[in-house]
């Protein structure tokens, strides 16, 4: 029994492949912005480097761009067979890439389906590897004379300004590291001499942050040290400022900033274009059962039947299974020694026995 | 004797109108090009209007928005006067208007060039607006709770940060004006009382900076505060100190941002106006190309008669208008002195 048939005269036929013809081409278009999106994915998530600790995340853009790159391809396929499919002489030589070709479009769909599944679940390996690279940005912060680390100081303070945060959960992370580098430090103080007295490592700690950490929007002009001392500055009360830095932590301005550019891109792009691709392979796949059945048939003009499946889907199933493990019996050492046509028939009878086990294979 | 006397025959006259088309569709583009430059220039005038104590002058937008609008209903109207062209029946209704059309558009072009001068000598009246309007400014940094004026430090703040300047000509402005609050002063202590008395306004002055005028490109963690004085810092020489913070003075570095978008637009409307003036040389070749006749050969011409021989029947056209008015008792004469 065939799955979802349709008659076909030559009017419709013709029809059907200038409307693929159409969609396949704005396949193409969409398959060339999901790659810019891709590129422009990846563009963000390389300029933070510095403060990203593994690269997992950035599998999210590469599968976007080859999947943009192949739909590109495989949508114009299509478009040519289109254009060849109201020719009786030029249509038959499509024959066997089609099949390729509804494997590809099958797989592509498969992928858009997969990154957007992606793009949620590699949230938290994104917030880790945020969490080790800003850790060891604002420990390295001090080492500006150091080869390999002097820019962190300017790129955390451009990070902190750019996306309005300070430290790595919040601000308190800045006392538990020594940011002032040594060179600027007067050791013969005795305020210096006490600090560095008063924890193990020997650290020179402050209850105070950099500059990068102040929020311009606050009313007063910026405090930056003795941030714990309420006496410290006229009229400041330590537990109830909320203006005077930023607030939120950088991880998590990072973190939602990159979330926010794959979520708002994401579903709705993706959905719509992964339902343009299903149409143009369902229409594809018409469009290939009419015109093969016309050029069969006496009359090319005429009337045609055009199909999904020939069979139901899980005669169909069963079928392509057939076939799959006759193809890896075929890889096997065969022992006997007669003409094919009897290594056939063993074969087929052994793909009967293979089809009627359990479906633990 | 005609100027530029081209012969046109059918082919040649349909080959012509279609290109003068074309021409004429792409200048309706430069006109909305035009349009959306002042758009854009009034936009980025108004996000600062703050800092320039919202006394800045919109003219130079606003002519650009207004020529961009006469270029393209000009330009759409040429084009089909010229879609009508090869159509002998539609284009005798347009044959009387297409002579004033065309010197209409000479002397917009001519206009066109007259603003994009302007765009370039705009430039010194916004250098002396927006140092007036920034010395304001940072008068009224410290005044975060006085209405009208509350946002003056974050607007200031983030400007600072964005064009990486500090101050009106460089950092040492600071120390000339309060910008911390009274709120946030003891009055009690003795350093605010020895700074107020230090100066005859009773200002608390001070040689420190905001935050805001930090360099993050210094290896050193920002000294803001008492800038002058070398031996308040551990290893620091404010004379020989480059890297603290930003060195250049925000009134030069919005003048060469603004400067910058404006001969930007300057050389585009220059551009455009060569561009759109050659198409009405070609437009005039082919109005004038179409006699009544279609299938036949023609001439067309720029001038009637040559540049010289035109501009002394113009000077004389002129003289006789001027000479008609005058003479309102002597009336027959001057009708036969026109004629």
């Amino acid at each position: 029994m065939t799955l979802l048939k349709m008659k076909f005269n030559q009017q419709r036929r013709v029809r059907l492949a200038q409307g693929l013809w159409l969609m396949s081409w704005l396949a193409v278009t969409g398959g060339a912005f999901i790659f810019c999106l891709g590129v422009y994915l990846k563009t963000e998530l390389l300029r933070r480097d510095e403060v990203m600790e593994n690269a997992e995340i950035h599998v999210v853009p590469n599968i976007l761009m080859m999947v943009g790159l192949a739909s590109m391809g495989t949508n114009w396929v299509a478009s040519r067979v289109c254009q060849d499919s109201l020719d009786v002489s030029r249509f038959p030589r499509w024959k066997v890439p089609l099949l390729a070709w509804f494997a590809m479009a099958a797989l592509l769909c498969c992928l858009l389906l997969t990154v957007v599944v992606l793009s949620y679940a590699l949230q938290g390996s994104l917030e880790d590897s945020l969490k080790v690279g800003l850790r060891n940005g604002i420990r390295f912060y001090k080492d500006t004379d150091v080869p390999g680390r002097c820019f962190q100081k300017e790129t955390i303070d451009r990070l902190q300004m750019e996306f309005r945060c300070c430290g790595n959960n919040n601000f308190k992370d800045w006392f538990e590291v020594q940011w002032v580098s040594s060179r600027y430090l007067d050791f013969t103080s005795q305020e210096v001499k006490d600090r560095i007295r008063s924890n193990v490592d020997g650290r020179y700690l402050l209850d105070g942050v950099p500059f990068s950490c102040c929020n311009p929007a606050s009313p007063r002009p910026c405090l930056q040290n003795h941030l714990t001392d309420s006496r410290a500055h006229y009229n400041y009360e330590y537990q109830s400022e909320e203006l005077n830095l930023y607030s939120r932590g950088c991880r998590q301005a990072l973190t939602d900033y990159y979330m926010g550019l794959m979520n708002s891109t994401g579903p709705g792009v993706l959905s719509l274009f992964s339902c343009v691709q299903m149409s143009v392979l369902l229409s594809m796949r018409y469009l290939q059962t009419a015109v093969e059945a016309a050029i069969a048939s006496e009359n090319p003009e005429g009337e045609s039947e055009g199909y999904l499946l020939d069979k139901g889907v899980k005669e169909t199933y069963q079928d392509v299974r057939a076939k799959v493990l006759g193809l890896l019996k075929f890889g096997q050492v065969d022992p006997s020694e007669d003409a094919s046509g009897a290594a056939e028939g063993a074969k087929t009878a052994d793909t009967e026995k293979a089809a009627t086990p359990t479906p633990a294979s | 004797m005609a100027l530029m006397v081209v012969k046109f025959d059918l082919k040649k006259r349909v080959k012509l109108a279609q290109t003068v088309w074309f021409m004429y569709w792409f200048a309706v583009l430069a006109g909305i090009l035009l349009l959306s430059l002042g758009l854009f220039f009034k936009i980025e005038l108004r996000k600062r209007s703050e800092l320039m104590d919202n006394n800045e002058s919109h003219f130079l937008p606003n002519l650009l928005i207004i020529m961009g609008l006469i270029a393209c209903g000009i330009n759409a109207f040429g084009g089909k006067v010229c879609y009508d062209s090869l159509d002998p029946l539609k284009f005798v209704k347009w044959k009387t208007v297409l002579k004033p059309f065309l010197v209409f558009c000479v002397v917009f072009n001519a206009l066109l060039l007259v603003t994009a001068l302007f765009c370039f000598v705009m430039r010194i009246p916004l250098q002396f607006t927006l140092a007036e309007g920034l010395k304001n400014g940072m008068k009224y940094y410290k005044d975060s709770d006085t209405p009208g004026r509350c946002y003056m430090k974050r607007t200031l703040d983030l400007m600072q940060m964005e064009f990486r300047c500090c101050g009106n000509d460089n950092y040492r402005d600071w120390f000339e004006i309060q910008w911390v609050s009274n709120r946030y002063l003891d009055f009690s202590a003795k350093e605010v009382k020895d700074r107020i008395g230090s100066n005859v306004d009773g200002q608390y002055l001070m040689d420190g900076v905001p935050f805001s005028c930090c360099n993050p490109g210094s290896p050193r963690p920002c000294i803001q505060q008492q800038m002058t004085n070398n031996s308040a810092h551990y290893s620091y020489d404010h004379y020989t100190e480059e890297l603290n913070v930003w060195k250049r003075g925000c009134r030069d570095a919005l003048l060469s941002y603004y400067g910058g978008i404006m001969n930007t637009i300057g050389a585009l409307v220059v551009l455009i106006s060569v561009t759109v003036g050659l198409q009405y040389v070609q437009s005039s070749l082919s109005s004038l190309a179409n006699p009544e006749d279609v299938e036949s050969e023609s001439e067309g011409f720029l001038l009637e008669k040559s540049v010289k021989e035109t501009f002394t029947d113009i000077m004389t056209k002129m003289k006789t208008m001027g000479k008609g008015v005058k003479v309102e008792e002597g009336g027959e004469e001057g009708i036969a002195t026109r004629e």
